[in-house]
């Protein structure tokens, strides 16, 4: 055998690394800047060029996580889960029906819409000290909170959807003799589907963001409480990994609702359903 | 019996403040095909729309032989399917789940979309989106099809195309046809009348005889003489 023979499987091993490269290559260029920044973290706490008591070391956090897993953390995450849920239902389910409702009518848009124009001017914030002595410090007036957060932008995104719809494609219905509640069922609904998606996610980021809010005020229970429970105790590394798990519980509710979307929405035509094809 | 499909009177018809139509008067017989030719914005979609009961805000009266809607069908400029759907439910589009899928799987073979029957509309040629619209049109037995400036988007060779297979299925089935078009050749190849209309306020200014039987030869030199009259009957109505 010539050295032809074992010049053959390096050259095959090198091809299939390329081949894996182009792969995994460009998912890896996202881990590029987050994995230096932790590494430098790391590095500096380490080296003591940061104090513990503001910054600890990733390594830290992990540990402090790992403790968390092994006691109370599960507590926490279930009631955070359950409120934002809750509240996210409620808001969400309230603001369909009203944007379906303004949408599709110019008379109830006159009724309606002033109002809701005036009550979204309203920091939604504002709401806490009055939900506060109205509800109480208990469940009620963080579930209330939240709603009223998912409430405007499932709101706002539904009429805009609605209003939005190819006016052609409702002459069709039309031109079947559809009434309204066919109508609606067979054209209105999946033709504003895209929109009411954009409406859901955006409303969930806020349920979350409004979860955070309510719990930092009062709770002795959740991931916002957490997070000031780690303020009050002056232990950063409990703050950072409330702040780990709620990041990694809106990727995780957000990535399920845009799972539903790309089910639902695969008969889309548009850039974005292109680039998903090519990506799988 | 009586054989008139469609009469539609308008004496006048007002639009954002203009006239687009004044004194016309159409008259459709069963299985007969009359293209209405003119020019963008002439009011000839109009006059369409009224005759689909799309449009009621008018000065005059429509009389259909059938007042069940499903009798008219009415094929778009745009093929107007719902993009959501695959090309078989749209085609049964007007019963939606309950939707006869044996009359659906006929009307796909029918139009040439076989194999196509659970593709969706983004998978589609203009063509082809616009061959499941008839079917959709075709698929609750309509005894008159509508249709406005069907073939305008697409390609010549592919309209030519079409225009066979609508003749086809329109002979076929016997339906009769209402056809806007501003394709002089479009107008004469599909049509038994072709009716000319004028400016605004539109109304009709000629009407022209196409005595050739069907199937037609695209180079009929009799054909390129109704071309020449109409063609004059346009020079005249100022539309060119």
């Amino acid at each position: 055998m010539s050295a032809d023979s074992r010049a053959w499987p390096t050259g095959r091993r090198r091809a299939i690394l390329q081949g894996a490269w182009r792969t995994l290559g460009p998912r890896l260029k996202g881990l590029v800047l987050p994995v230096t920044l932790l590494a430098t973290l790391e590095v500096a706490a380490r080296l003591g060029w940061v104090p513990a008591y503001q910054m600890p070391a990733p390594s830290e956090v992990l540990l402090t996580l790992g403790e968390l897993a092994d006691g109370p953390l599960w507590k926490h995450i279930g009631a955070s889960l359950a409120r934002v849920a809750l509240g996210f239902a409620i808001g969400a389910g309230l603001a369909l029906v009203f944007a379906v409702w303004v949408g599709l009518s110019r008379e109830a848009e006159r009724y309606l819409e002033p109002t809701f124009a005036a009550l979204r001017a309203i920091p939604s914030l504002a709401w806490v000290p009055l939900l506060l002595l109205w509800l109480g410090i208990d469940e009620r007036s963080k579930v209330v909170l939240i709603a009223i957060g998912a409430f405007f932008p499932v709101y706002l995104n539904g009429v805009a959807a609605i209003r939005g719809i190819d006016r052609k494609l409702v002459e069709v219905g039309h031109l079947y003799g559809f009434g309204a509640l066919r109508l609606t069922r067979r054209i209105l609904l999946p033709a504003a589907l895209p929109g009411l998606f954009t409406g859901l996610r955006s409303g969930l980021a806020l349920a979350w963001m409004f979860l955070v809010a309510a719990e930092l005020i009062a709770a002795t229970r959740g991931l916002g409480y957490l997070l000031s429970d780690g303020r009050e105790t002056s232990r950063p590394d409990l703050v950072l990994a409330a702040i780990v798990v709620l990041a990694l519980l809106g990727k995780l509710s957000d990535g399920l609702l845009a799972g539903l979307e790309r089910r639902c929405l695969g008969w889309r035509d548009t850039l974005g359903e292109q680039q998903g094809e090519v990506r799988s | 019996m009586n054989d008139v499909l469609l009469d539609v009177r308008v004496v006048h018809k007002r639009y954002a403040g203009a006239t687009v139509l004044r004194d016309i008067h159409l008259r459709l017989q069963r299985g007969e095909r009359v293209s209405l030719l003119g020019p963008s914005g002439c009011g000839k979609s109009t006059l369409l729309r009224i005759a689909a009961g799309l449009e009621r805000q008018f000065d005059g009266e429509l009389q259909r032989a059938s007042p069940d809607q499903a009798s008219v069908a009415f094929v778009f400029q745009e093929p107007r399917l719902m993009p959501w759907l695959t090309v078989a439910q749209n085609i049964g589009f007007a019963d939606g789940a309950a939707c006869d899928r044996q009359r659906v799987d006929i009307l796909i073979a029918e139009v040439g979309l076989d194999g196509f029957a659970e593709a969706l509309p983004k998978r589609l040629s203009g063509g082809m989106a616009q061959r499941a619209a008839i079917a959709r049109a075709l698929y609750g037995r309509p005894a008159l099809l509508l249709l406005d400036e069907p073939f305008s988007a697409v390609d010549a060779f592919t309209r030519m195309k079409l225009q066979d297979l609508l003749l086809d299925l329109a002979q076929r089935h016997h339906i009769a046809l209402l056809l806007v078009t501003h394709d002089v050749d479009e107008a004469l190849y599909l049509g038994d009348r072709v009716l000319v209309m004028e400016n605004r306020p539109s109304r009709i200014r000629h009407s022209l005889g196409v005595d050739l039987s069907q199937p037609r030869d695209r180079r009929d030199p009799r054909l390129a003489a109704l071309k020449a009259e109409a063609l004059t009957a346009l020079h005249e109505a100022h539309v060119i």
